[in-house]
């Protein structure tokens, strides 16, 4: 909420201009703090100046708090979706309201998606009205391995989405990487190192480094855009299915060790799950897909999140190659099927606290946000959510999010289409008088 | 069981007729006798040879029963033996049969999908895999899906495993306004997509409205290019398929020559004499109401508008016109003609009391079909609907198996029906619970608790991964 402020007062709008984040106290509530553990029966969640005082058993209400009654419902954080292309996609098959990639752009690793955020897009009201509250937002790549600045945005109604711009750089691997690349993992590998060297050139002396135009293997801005990359000041999202891609670059990363590296996918990862661990890699994975969908997804099955996090990683649910444009609701659904594997022989899954944390507190944490969104720990984001049951549970619904503090609008066009056709016959007259 | 000995008939006559058809020139003294009405040829030439695998007698007890009917069960039994239900109630004879304690846990009928690519689009997803779409022509009415069908994809064991999903229909894709004949299949594997094929299962034609044909038939530089496009090739069609008919029936009516066989104008006969069913993809309101007087114009009936997005629009007309909707929960956006996309689709059709039930299309959500009717369940209730999970469950077999034309075999616990039973480990509309165990035609084929009762096709065999619990 904090990225377009300036922005927002140039625009000298008052309609464009957040709401005034307020101190909210919800008693008698259902708690779940987000971090792994399991509810808390009678807690209280106390938010003031936008931010979480407190949430649990006890919390004293500042003056003045907004105080509601939870009637012993279930109160979370709002859910973190941890991989998507929310915002940037209106309608995935109109290219003209499609921002998330530029197949024709001579940047790549420079590109910023953030700009490109329309928080009027439809999906993120019908994500916000299921409890959705931030979002982890990609550029896809198309002329290269990198696709770009990634963002991390709230799902208010209003006109400042943005809670991290250039969050991370994202970067395909494996099969995808390999044809961005010009054809094999190797012209990947060589294009990667090779990226990175121009990067640490231009961090020696960014005056001495010329731009060689269109026909650069990078370009200047595409150096500079690398640099933080390289620092380890901003986190490196690649996309990573085969468990020996992943193995790739555990090893790249003794060259580039300060390199932030997130695997994003990792299909395979429960077969090199100990690696992954060893190396402090936090994994953004796909929940439920255990197609071998590709050669590179062979070992697939919906017990990758429930081992690899036996194995000490640190794992959150992202939608990858899954509907990233508009369905981030669907994390819910995705988590309380790991619950279910939990009862299956040989199956690995998750606790409830442990599924809910994998779309709230631990996204935010492997993306270096942790200490920002995702939970109810003191010092985060206001973001709140009542269900009128098991947030994981199918049937349940939000019925009062709240972003930073601020109580949210549930209305979409989906909601308007279905009043106005809830009795779908023609009246006295066309439907299109009536809302 | 009927259909399959009439064109096991028909079948028998085709050496005859071809004999009479060829071999007989022309001679207007002595004309001969027509075959007889839908026997001048083969309808059933790649025949089924789907078995039912051997079963133990099975009665399970203590279960709360959802009969796929609309009824409910609680504290019932389900009793079956050689491939058939037996009977449904409270206190069962369990003479002779495994008796199964289901405390606490629920019994449906398998899960039928009436809109799948499995096999067609199987995993991997490579292009030497990519049979789905005959996409060279608008129409391509002589592609008969069962033909492109990899009996080996990986992904009928997750929809059996994961989705207790026990008859699934293939369709050919939606690039063209006529994609090809269906087939509906047994989810058990065989070596051989003869062996999956549904016995006496009615073909389906699988047609396409909308952005689909115009936009990849548009891309080449031809007709169609727009929805008026799509609307004139296929009524020019149609007016081509009943003279097709008419020769064809006047001839094995009253014999004399037999006309020239067009392999693409059988399917489209096949479809004006009601033998073969239509599965349209359609997402518009306005789009449906077209297609419905086009079919009003030719003689033929939709069975079902497969997506229908915008079907609660018109619950009215399609219930006038007797034509079902399968359609998904919550996906929406995609593409323009999804974007008026409601929760409640499903639920206001139910409601206005049109034909309706839940699809998938897609290889990951044919394994959570009792999951996608929760949502859909959900929504019409938060709207101020009473819907039951018996009612519900008839949005999963029954209703499918009606606009499959198979509802006489399965879709439901009715004695006499196909034994195809899951056996979940609590409520289906719950995100918590998962199959125990599936039986097709009584054959236990999946068990949670045995991990040599999960199949493993050919491909996954020495591949990472394998044999594991998906």
């Amino acid at each position: 909420m904090r990225g377009l402020k300036a922005i927002a007062v140039l625009m000298a709008s008052a309609a464009a201009l957040p709401a005034a984040a307020q101190d909210v106290v919800i008693t008698n509530a259902k708690v779940v703090v987000g971090d792994g553990s399991e509810p808390i029966e009678g807690g209280t969640v106390v938010i003031r100046g936008g931010r979480v005082v407190s949430a649990g058993r006890g919390g004293a209400a500042p003056a003045g708090a907004r105080t509601i009654d939870a009637g012993g419902r279930w109160v979370t954080p709002g859910i973190v979706a941890g991989f998507t292309r929310m915002g940037v996609v209106e309608v995935d098959g109109v290219r003209d309201t499609d921002d998330s990639s530029a197949a024709n752009s001579v940047f790549n690793a420079a590109l910023d998606i953030a700009p490109a955020v329309n928080p009027k897009a439809s999906p993120i009201a019908i994500n916000r009205a299921e409890g959705i509250t931030r979002a982890v937002v990609a550029p896809a790549a198309r002329g290269s391995i990198f696709a770009g600045q990634g963002a991390v945005i709230d799902l208010g109604a209003d006109m400042d989405a943005l809670t991290r711009p250039r969050a991370f750089q994202f970067m395909e691997w494996g099969e995808t990487g390999a044809q961005r690349a010009g054809g094999s993992r190797a012209a990947a590998m060589t294009t990667l190192r090779n990226a990175l060297f121009e990067a640490q050139a231009y961090r020696r002396n960014p005056s001495s480094y010329e731009d060689r135009g269109k026909d650069a293997l990078l370009t200047r801005a595409d150096a500079a855009a690398l640099v933080p990359v390289l620092a380890g000041q901003m986190p490196l999202l690649i996309h990573v299915e085969r468990a020996s891609d992943i193995l790739t670059l555990i090893e790249l990363k003794r060259e580039f060790a300060a390199l932030k590296i997130v695997l994003v996918g990792a299909t395979e990862g429960w077969t090199v799950a100990r690696e992954i661990a060893a190396a402090g890699m936090p994994v953004i994975a796909s929940a439920l897909a255990d197609l071998p969908i590709s050669f590179e997804q062979l070992a697939a099955t919906q017990s990758n999140i429930g081992r690899l996090r036996a194995a000490g990683v640190t794992v959150g649910i992202g939608s990858i190659n899954d509907d990233e444009a508009r369905q981030a609701r669907l994390v819910k659904q995705y988590a309380g099927n790991l619950v279910a594997l939990s009862k299956v022989p040989g199956a690995a899954g998750l606790t409830w606290g442990q599924a809910f944390a994998t779309i709230s507190s631990l996204p935010a944490e492997a993306i270096g946000m942790g200490g920002e969104i995702g939970s109810l720990r003191p010092g985060r984001h206001g973001d709140v959510v009542i269900w009128d049951g098991d947030p994981l549970e199918i049937g349940s619904a939000a019925t009062s999010v709240f972003v930073d503090g601020v109580e949210q609008p549930l209305v979409n066009r989906q909601t308007r289409l279905r009043d106005r056709y809830l009795d779908p016959k023609e009246g006295t007259m066309p439907k299109a008088y009536q809302y | 069981m009927k259909r399959t000995l009439l064109l096991g008939a028909a079948a028998a006559l085709l050496a005859g007729c071809a004999a009479q058809g060829g071999g007989e020139t022309k001679s207007a003294s002595t004309k001969a006798p027509g075959p007889g009405l839908n026997k001048g040829y083969s309808h059933d030439p790649f025949p089924s040879t789907y078995r039912a695998y051997p079963g133990r007698p099975t009665l399970i007890t203590n279960v709360t029963v959802l009969d796929g009917e609309g009824g409910r069960i609680e504290g019932g039994q389900v009793l079956f033996r050689d491939g058939r239900i037996v009977a449904v109630g409270q206190t069962l004879d369990p003479a002779g049969a495994d008796v199964i304690d289901g405390q606490g846990k629920w019994v449906t009928p398998g899960v039928i999908d009436i809109h799948s690519h499995l096999g067609d689009y199987p995993s991997p997803g490579v292009d030497a895999h990519s049979d789905g779409n005959e996409a060279t022509a608008p129409i391509t009415a002589e592609v008969w899906a069962e033909h492109s069908v990899w009996p080996q994809d990986p992904g009928f064991s997750r929809a059996l495993a994961n989705g207790g999903v026990t008859t699934l229909q293939i369709l050919p894709g939606s690039a063209n306004l006529m994609g090809g004949r269906s087939v509906v299949l047994k989810n058990v594997y065989a070596r051989t997509m003869q062996g999956m094929k549904f016995p006496g299962a009615p073909y389906g034609l699988k047609m396409a409205c909308g952005e689909n044909p115009k936009r990849v038939y548009g891309g080449k530089g031809r007709m169609p290019s727009t929805r008026m496009g799509n609307v004139a090739v296929n009524r020019a069609t149609w007016a081509k398929a009943a003279d097709y008919r008419r020769k064809w029936d006047k001839y094995e009516n009253d014999g004399g020559d037999a006309p020239t066989r067009d392999i693409q104008l059988d399917t489209l006969r096949g479809v004006l004499s009601g033998e073969i069913l239509v599965h349209n993809h359609c997402y518009r309101a306005d789009e449906m109401a077209i297609v419905m007087d086009m079919a009003k114009e030719f003689g033929y009936q939709v069975s079902t508008f497969h997506h229908a997005v915008e079907s609660y629009k018109i619950a009215d007309l399609l219930k006038a016109n007797n034509v079902c909707s399968a359609v998904w929960a919550d996906w929406y956006g995609f593409k323009m003609e999804s974007y008026d996309a409601v929760n409640e689709n499903l639920a206001i059709l139910d409601k206005e009391g049109a034909c309706v039930m839940i699809h998938s299309d897609d290889a990951n959500g044919i394994q959570r079909l009792n999951q996608e009717v929760a949502k859909a369940m959900a929504a019409g209730r938060r709207a101020g609907m009473e819907i039951s999970p018996e009612h519900a469950w008839t949005w999963l077999s029954l209703n499918p198996a009606r606009a499959l034309g198979i509802a006489d075999r399965t879709g439901s616990l009715k004695p006499g029906k196909m034994a195809d039973v899951v056996l979940w480990n609590g409520n289906p509309f719950s995100v918590y619970t998962r199959p125990e165990r599936v039986w097709v035609d009584g054959a236990l084929m999946y068990d949670m608790n045995n991990p040599k009762l999960r199949p493993v096709s050919d491909f996954e065999l020495g591949q990472p991964g394998e044999g594991d619990v998906k």
